[in-house]
């Protein structure tokens, strides 16, 4: 059973992210840049397939050379192979480029499961997943919560609104995961030893015979501006808590006027 | 064309709630575009929702009806609805942002060459192309975005960020009826069943008052407090992360950046502290309502109103008052 990962570089959200002046970007400055929060579950969850079924453990990560510490962290949790995709014509790449390129190297390699994260913490999109496995002609689940392969067939569990989804997909397919589905492991010493000597395939556009018809993006960002700023409003230290429900039921009922 | 259509979440015969704000900004889209307001709705035995899709402004009523359709497919979806958008070339198509339609929108777009844009909050008209805007990197950036020219414009739309469409009683959409082709054998990830956790009076993402649990809450048998108070408001239940994390509730009831993302008309936070991770789920709310012992907890520097104070006496007095207060009006 081999697994491809899709993996993705962003920046660490728990720090401070600052828009530049001019609203073209983000300030890159000070920026720790990690491994998808997600993606670290779906690395999880390659590793666990392996572990049962045998097979190897393939991570491939479309973006800037620096993006090469992301497949370097999944490769230290126990990945077999790194793959980096870099080229400065996919700086512009919207999600389907990217999901565009991701297929071409899912054609060169053998597998029978694709996992990535729900989403990317950077963007929130959760359009790469899906769009991969269109253009791969695989069938999909995604937010998956648990997943078990047996014969050639995986049965999964997804989260829907209130409730959750179980289904049966045939393999090969794709998978996007969801945080619950597993704990991820840390990294060994040895494992990060290993991972730094491990050679990491960087691949550009022209080694993947892209077209360039493929690489229009279909819309494009035009800025980016820090969120209105939200005013806090009154904080009360009431003396009773009869005091303090009567105040919040006050502003139910004749501010929110909700009751 | 400069037809804007829908894709209608309906269930048991019923629209649900972000379908009528859809339907909101579709009919303002297409009046403004001079184009027709098209709802395109899957299912089985769907002939129901034709009034209440026409009441609430869609000038048509497509109907994919197919027992194959009855139930959520992947593919199923993304064959028909990809179809129908070959052939017709909509200017834009409005999805909702449920787990459904973040599931089959990308591949629609991928098969058909659409553009798509998820976490749509705002939308207006620039020259004759969509622009949006979508919360990124935890809220802490709002990115505009534009489609590019010639595309079909897809936007998955967040749940609570436009107003219902007014109901118009005797209003009429013209219905038409897509033809379904679709084949068992085609569907490679088959639903086996949808199990409910029948714990939502209302879905955390269309609720007008949630009620919140943080770690303040210490316990899970203390979630009691928080649900006793939702039901005396007729709120949905959420927490933040850490009962997630510490096994107190399903990952379901999460409300962050790996969570749901909520914006109801008031958020009450139960002893949440207000971590930047939950901001980014709930700081879309109207009112926001904070009740923690800390004084410095990052939370009250977003809330309409802060209490300080210990939650476990304030809020059975609280359930106590809204009680009251329903009663008397």
């Amino acid at each position: 059973m081999n697994v491809l990962v899709c993996i993705k570089q962003v920046p660490d959200t728990e720090q401070p992210i600052r828009t530049k002046p001019d609203g073209s970007g983000i300030e890159e400055a000070g920026i720790n840049w990690i491994l998808n929060y997600y993606d670290e579950h779906a690395v999880e969850e390659a590793l666990r397939i392996r572990e049962k079924h045998g097979g190897g453990v393939t991570v491939v990560c479309v973006g800037p050379p620096r993006a090469t510490e992301a497949v370097r962290t999944a490769l230290a949790m126990g990945a077999d192979e790194g793959i980096l995709v870099t080229d400065p014509a996919l700086e512009a790449a919207d999600h389907l480029v990217t999901a565009r390129v991701l297929a071409q190297v899912a054609g060169t390699l053998a597998w029978d499961v694709i996992l990535c994260g729900r989403l990317a913490t950077d963007d929130n999109a959760a359009v790469v997943g899906p769009a991969l496995a269109e253009y791969l002609g695989v069938p999909q689940a995604t937010a998956v919560t648990k997943l078990e392969i047996r014969d050639g067939t995986a049965r999964v569990e997804r989260e829907v609104e209130g409730g959750l989804e179980v289904l049966e997909v045939e393999l090969p397919a794709l998978f996007t995961v969801e945080r619950t589905i597993n704990e991820p492991r840390y990294p060994t010493l040895p494992g990060i030893m290993r991972a730094k000597r491990k050679e990491i395939r960087t691949l550009t556009l022209p080694d993947l015979g892209v077209l360039a018809s493929d690489l229009e993006p279909r819309w494009r960002y035009v800025r980016f501006d820090p969120p209105p700023k939200r005013v806090g409003g009154q904080v009360v230290h009431p003396e009773t808590p009869e005091e303090a429900a009567r105040r919040i039921v006050a502003f139910l009922r004749d501010v929110a006027r909700v009751l | 064309m400069a037809d804007i259509w829908v894709v209608v979440d309906h269930e048991g015969g019923v629209v649900r709630r972000i379908t009528l704000e859809l339907l909101g900004k579709g009919r303002e889209l297409a009046d403004a575009r001079g184009g027709r307001l098209v709802a395109l709705a899957l299912g089985s035995d769907l002939d129901g929702l034709t009034t209440p899709l026409g009441e609430h402004g869609a000038d048509e009523v497509l109907l994919a009806d197919h027992p194959l359709l009855g139930t959520y497919t992947t593919e199923a979806y993304t064959a028909v609805v990809s179809e129908a958008v070959l052939q017709h070339r909509p200017w834009a198509v409005l999805v909702p942002s449920t787990a459904d339609g973040r599931d089959f929108a990308p591949r629609v777009a991928a098969r058909t060459g659409a553009g798509i844009v998820t976490d749509v909050e705002t939308l207006r008209i620039d020259g004759d192309r969509l622009v949006a805007t979508r919360p990124m990197y935890t809220r802490k950036v709002v990115g505009t975005v534009a489609f590019a020219a010639g595309v079909v414009q897809i936007a998955v739309v967040l749940p609570k960020v436009f107003p219902p469409a007014q109901r118009e009683a005797g209003r009429r959409a013209e219905v038409r009826r897509l033809e379904v082709d679709l084949d068992a054998g085609a569907i490679r990830a088959r639903s086996v069943e949808r199990r409910g956790m029948q714990r939502e009076r209302v879905p955390l993402t269309e609720a007008e008052v949630i009620v919140s649990g943080g770690r303040g809450l210490r316990g899970p048998e203390n979630f009691a407090l928080v649900e006793e108070l939702a039901e005396a408001l007729g709120a949905a239940v959420g927490s933040s992360r850490p009962p997630v994390d510490a096994g107190w509730v399903p990952h379901d009831y999460e409300i962050g950046q790996t969570g749901k993302t909520v914006s109801p008309t008031v958020y009450i936070a139960v002893g949440i502290s207000g971590a930047p991770q939950h901001l980014a789920g709930m700081s879309g709310s109207k009112y926001i309502v904070a009740i923690n012992k800390d004084p410095n907890a990052p939370i009250f520097q977003v809330a309409d109103l802060g209490i300080v104070g210990d939650l476990f006496q304030i809020v059975p007095k609280l359930t106590e008052e809204v009680r009251r207060a329903k009663a008397a009006s």
